[in-house]
């Protein structure tokens, strides 16, 4: 149906490749034809009005859909050439390259230090030591360590909204992915928390290829190299960020960006 | 188009509080009345004998209940050892996997079906299931049907709690790459501690009071309970019944109603431990 609108490919490589990507709660077809490519260590920003499918196609990248029965998607996700949505793949692997951020944090109900020690844990075999060093080194790269340093035995969730989050990110990041997923990681957290958030993203692109879905159209401007254009189901318009709210192509587009409707 | 008066509506408002308020109240009240007379009635027999002392039929004299506190206590364990984990595990069956599948929904009406079940039935099952066959009455077949009473509460108390752990959890989880029952035991266990303990205890008291299945299974003693698989085991509440309703005699009666005074005052403190559970959850 619709092909993907992608004149000015970037020059780094490709590392989801997104085909015929079809999507369903249980009848209700969710998306239709998907097709789009994530470039390497980008942030790539999924915009669109509320339903319109951005979630849901992202939710397909680790698979984390599938908690429910009545969902299924169709189609083909290549992370490094390799199809994730075959039903061979390994899950647990596949979510340990491909973290996610929710939209309202969710720390385990377990201290700071085991939020992340945990995960990590689950994935590596460390000694104490290293294990310490790991969390510090994530929680770090999260930008939350001078924060949380002297409370590391508290509960995760006695952090404030905008702390939290950068602990999922800490724990998300300390089994060294490849991919993050941050679906509206900012729609709970005030305007403080957000713009930390927002800047820790662009650090992590150097490490990381990073797919953000956000309804708030000046994040996308803000953080992304490159942004996608979904409208009910479809992806509408894909190119540099810049062309898509300084001259997008589709009068949808325009329109959206512009506050017309959405 | 004329204006309503609002008065009737503010007066007909005024009576239904007033009405719910006296009900609310009248209910309290019976609750009162009843742990009124059991103190009144219970706090005389009271004595530190009766808690040292076992049983003794009338004319012996320092006859306690002490027996009978170790054996409901033995009694009551036995249940929880063998239906809690059993209640457990079905509640993280029904939330966690197959709770919307036609199986899970057989056995949540089962669990239904079954907590409705007169408990006096449920003791003449262990009866038929152990009593009978082992040819011995015994505490262990009084905790089999002690058990078989709490595994539904616990189950479905289990459900319940599990069910209310979002769903954005389980998500985080599954996506930090833990395979699901370590999402379960973990994760959702940990957040869901309080409510899950809380469940056995509320199951602890619901089956505290129970006397029927008792009196089929564990039946009574005089004497210490010295084999839980093979002997009769004393136990507060049939010998409550027995003191309360066979016996002639005056002291035989108070120490049923000393009884009947340590077992609501032993639920009224699990309720409250239950209260005090959840209450430190909020902070």
């Amino acid at each position: 149906m619709n092909k993907v609108i992608n004149k000015k490919s970037s020059d780094k490589p490709v590392k989801i490749s997104v085909r015929n990507l079809n999507f369903f709660y249980g009848n209700h077809q969710a998306l239709f034809d998907n097709n789009m490519d994530i470039y390497e260590n980008q942030v790539t920003a999924v915009i669109g009005p509320s339903g319109c499918g951005k979630s849901t196609h992202l939710r397909t990248y680790n698979r984390i859909f599938e908690l429910y029965r009545e969902q299924r998607a169709t189609g083909e996700i290549h992370i490094d050439g390799k199809n994730i949505l075959d039903p061979g793949e390994d899950l647990l692997e596949l979510r340990r390259k491909v973290g996610m951020i929710f939209q309202k944090p969710t720390p385990f109900p377990m201290s700071v230090f085991d939020n992340v020690s945990y995960c990590i844990k689950l994935h590596y075999k460390l000694k104490k030591s290293e294990l310490a060093d790991r969390v510090e080194k994530a929680l770090r790269q999260a930008a939350i360590w001078d924060e949380v340093k002297d409370i590391l035995r508290k509960p995760g969730m006695s952090l404030s909204g905008g702390q939290q989050q950068r602990l999922c990110i800490a724990r998300a990041i300390a089994v060294e992915p490849e991919i993050l997923l941050m679906d509206e990681p900012t729609s709970a957290i005030d305007p403080v928390g957000t713009r930390k958030i927002e800047s820790l993203v662009e650090e992590l692109k150097d490490d990381f290829t990073i797919v953000i879905v956000t309804h708030n159209m000046q994040q996308a401007a803000r953080v992304s190299d490159r942004t996608a254009f979904f409208f009910e189901g479809n992806i509408i318009e894909y190119d540099d960020t810049e062309v898509i709210f300084t001259r997008p192509n589709c009068k949808q587009t325009e329109d959206y960006i512009t506050g017309r409707f959405g | 188009m004329r204006k309503r008066s609002i008065a009737p509506r503010k007066i007909i408002d005024r009576i239904i509080q007033l009405i719910s308020f006296m009900i609310a109240l009248f209910s309290i009240g019976i609750l009162i009345w009843i742990l009124t007379v059991i103190v009144v009635n219970g706090i005389t027999a009271l004595n530190w004998e009766l808690l040292v002392n076992p049983t003794a039929p009338y004319g012996i004299p320092d006859g306690g209940l002490a027996n009978a506190i170790v054996g409901t206590v033995i009694i009551t364990t036995g249940a929880v050892i063998l239906g809690v984990p059993f209640g457990i595990l079905g509640g993280i069956y029904l939330a966690e996997f197959g709770g919307s599948t036609r199986f899970g929904k057989l056995i949540r009406f089962s669990a239904n079906v079954m907590m409705g079940i007169p408990s006096i039935i449920v003791g003449l099952f262990a009866y038929t299931l152990i009593v009978l066959p082992s040819g011995h009455f015994s505490g262990f077949a009084g905790s089999v049907a002690l058990a078989i009473i709490m595994l539904p509460v616990v189950l479905r108390t289990t459900e319940d709690v599990l069910g209310m752990v979002p769903n954005a959890l389980r998500e985080a989880g599954l996506s930090m790459g833990m395979p699901r029952w370590k999402v379960t035991f973990t994760v959702i266990f940990k957040s869901a501690k309080r409510g899950l303990i809380t469940g056995v205890l509320l199951a602890i008291a619901r089956v505290s009071g129970e006397t029927a299945p008792l009196l089929f299974t564990a039946l009574w003693s005089d004497g210490w309970p010295t084999s839980f698989f093979t002997q009769p085991t004393a136990n507060m509440t049939v010998t409550i019944n027995e003191y309360a309703t066979n016996s002639p005699f005056d002291v035989m009666h108070a120490r049923a109603w000393s009884g009947a005074l340590l077992i609501t005052v032993a639920v009224l403190a699990l309720n409250i431990i239950c209260k005090i559970f959840f209450r430190e959850k909020r902070v």
